[in-house]
């Protein structure tokens, strides 16, 4: 195996293209998929706002999204990417079909989350006078955190495999490094240098996740 | 202070219709500690829920301090609430907050400014007894120290009312005991009005003024503590009173050279030697059958079973100066 070959400032952009797309992509998730999660939680059966035709064609909607291969996915809403953002290729134009694919999911994570707040804080707020703003953001989101920082761990270690995913479509970043000269050249040395730098980032993100989740934790 | 008319309360299930509460009416003064005291699945906690509106009864008026609650729109009724103090079983505290967090939650949600909030938590940390666990969160305290976290959390607002869900039984006997006597504290010292409901009949016993016994969704019995206890007049009453004393039973008649009694002292009386002075004058004996001498809250009283024998005539002399004195007898 040669590793002289390798040019390592192309693997360095890549990093960056790579670290770039997660980041915003993250955030957009973050972003969309929090208020989406909250209303899912508040309108689901028994919660405060319950409104059953509203839950099941949100939830209709998730389910679709979350069922389509991220492939596929990526592909289908090439017209919707470059509507928003003007293009369907680089970093920007894979953030939109990274955030459909993961905003759904995260969205899922935090209505679980949420739903694991006990009932009876709820209702002890609720007997001091709280305003449903105020159950939210003093009540449901600091009770959760911990499990919120543990959902947005995960989904960012799936946007990680997501944004590698993207380089087929000409995404960008060390998925398309991996394709286009690890599969495509057979410069197996290029292929093995990105597999390593994405296991050693989702190494990091999940620690770091792990220790948000502990230093949040109360229980 | 708090009056509830005509309470109903009914649960749609698919096609069944469960009735919590029918019919309730019941008025708490200003100042008094009011028990409701039921099995489980009897209605109190829908009650209970009822008075501060957590459940919308079906049908019927909510009135605390003069303003119809029913009647209110939810920023009102968010607001009225806040005069309202409620504590629960499962001290229902945010985990994720400290002691000192935790008892500042409801002047944080009424915007409190910021020197205030420090000044009352202070004071209220002073009055449980919590001061050295203000940094503490709720999962590194014990379950009494966990209620005393929610008491004063719910007197953070200065209610006017405090609503206790349970709020004993989750707690073990001593503990029960050290909550009760903090409520009665708070009870005095502030003369604020106590609604509680449990299934503990000690509970009432210690520290309430008056009591309604709920079954199936109704009240089949409400009145002052001493009534209620040393006169049970429903069946589930009775049930209840019996989990703290033995009943005291009058026996029928057994001869005729004997009278069997049942008498019942309360207050001051109970220690004074009434039936002894009685017998005294009259020259009968008496012989204790059955009897238990306690405390209700704090009025001590007693119920005894005696025999009198002797002859008629002055076995009559005895029951009426025992009635003279203001005793309860009750002849078999």
């Amino acid at each position: 195996m040669d590793f002289s070959q390798v040019s390592w400032p192309e693997i360095g952009q890549a990093t960056l293209d790579t670290l770039d797309m997660l980041g915003l992509s993250a955030l957009f998730t973050f972003l969309v998929g929090l208020p989406l999660g909250i209303v899912l939680y508040l309108t689901s059966k028994g919660a405060l706002l319950q409104n059953r035709p509203f839950y099941a064609a949100v939830s209709l909607v998730i389910n679709v999204l979350r069922s389509f291969p991220f492939v596929i996915l990526m592909i289908a809403v090439i017209p919707l990417t470059r509507l928003l953002v003007g293009t369907s290729l680089g970093v920007r134009g894979s953030i939109p079909p990274l955030v459909i694919a993961a905003a759904p999911f995260f969205a899922r994570l935090v209505e679980t989350s949420l739903r694991e707040v006990d009932r009876g804080v709820i209702e002890a707020a609720q007997s001091m006078g709280a305003s449903y703003r105020q159950i939210v953001w003093k009540v449901l989101l600091p009770e959760s955190l911990p499990g919120l920082l543990a959902g947005i761990t995960i989904t960012t270690v799936t946007l990680v495999s997501y944004t590698a995913m993207s380089g087929l479509i000409g995404g960008g970043g060390l998925g398309d490094l991996a394709i286009r000269y690890g599969y495509q050249r057979f410069e197996k040395e290029v292929m093995i240098v990105t597999v390593v730098i994405l296991i050693a980032l989702v190494q990091i993100l999940q620690m770091i996740g792990d220790k948000l989740v502990q230093r949040f934790s109360r229980r | 202070m708090i009056r509830l008319e005509g309470i109903t309360k009914h649960y749609d299930t698919g096609s069944r219709r469960v009735t919590a509460l029918s019919g309730i009416d019941l008025a708490v003064a200003k100042g008094e500690i009011f028990g409701v005291i039921g099995h489980s699945g009897a209605g109190k906690s829908t009650l209970l829920r009822s008075i501060n509106l957590l459940e919308r009864p079906t049908s019927g008026r909510v009135i605390v301090d003069g303003t119809d609650l029913t009647a209110l729109g939810t920023k009102q009724l968010q607001e009225q609430r806040r005069k309202i103090g409620m504590i629960f079983q499962h001290f229902n505290l945010l985990s994720s907050a400290t002691v000192e967090d935790n008892i500042a939650f409801p002047l944080k949600l009424a915007k409190t400014p910021k020197a205030d909030i420090r000044r009352k938590v202070s004071e209220l940390l002073e009055l449980t007894g919590l001061t050295e666990h203000r940094f503490k969160y709720p999962s590194q305290l014990s379950g009494g120290q966990k209620q005393r976290v929610g008491i004063a959390r719910a007197l953070a607002a200065d209610p006017q009312v405090l609503l206790c869900d349970e709020a004993t039984s989750a707690l073990d006997p001593q503990t029960t005991n050290s909550i009760l006597s903090l409520l009665l504290d708070i009870n005095e010292r502030f003369g604020l009005t106590i609604v509680l409901i449990t299934h503990e009949m000690h509970v009432i016993r210690s520290i309430c003024d008056r009591v309604a016994v709920i079954h199936e969704g109704t009240l089949v019995e409400q009145g002052r503590v001493v009534d209620v206890f040393l006169k049970p007049q429903h069946p589930v009453t009775l049930e209840f009173v019996e989990q703290v004393s033995d009943p005291v039973e009058l026996p029928p008649a057994a001869d005729l050279a004997a009278r069997l009694l049942k008498i019942t002292f309360l207050g001051e009386r109970t220690y004074e030697p009434i039936l002894s002075k009685a017998v005294q004058a009259t020259g009968v004996t008496f012989s204790i059958l059955q009897g238990t001498i306690s405390k209700l809250k704090q009025v001590p009283y007693g119920q005894l079973v005696v025999k009198l024998e002797g002859d008629g005539a002055a076995i009559e002399r005895t029951i009426e100066t025992l009635r003279a004195d203001g005793l309860d007898v009750e002849v078999a």
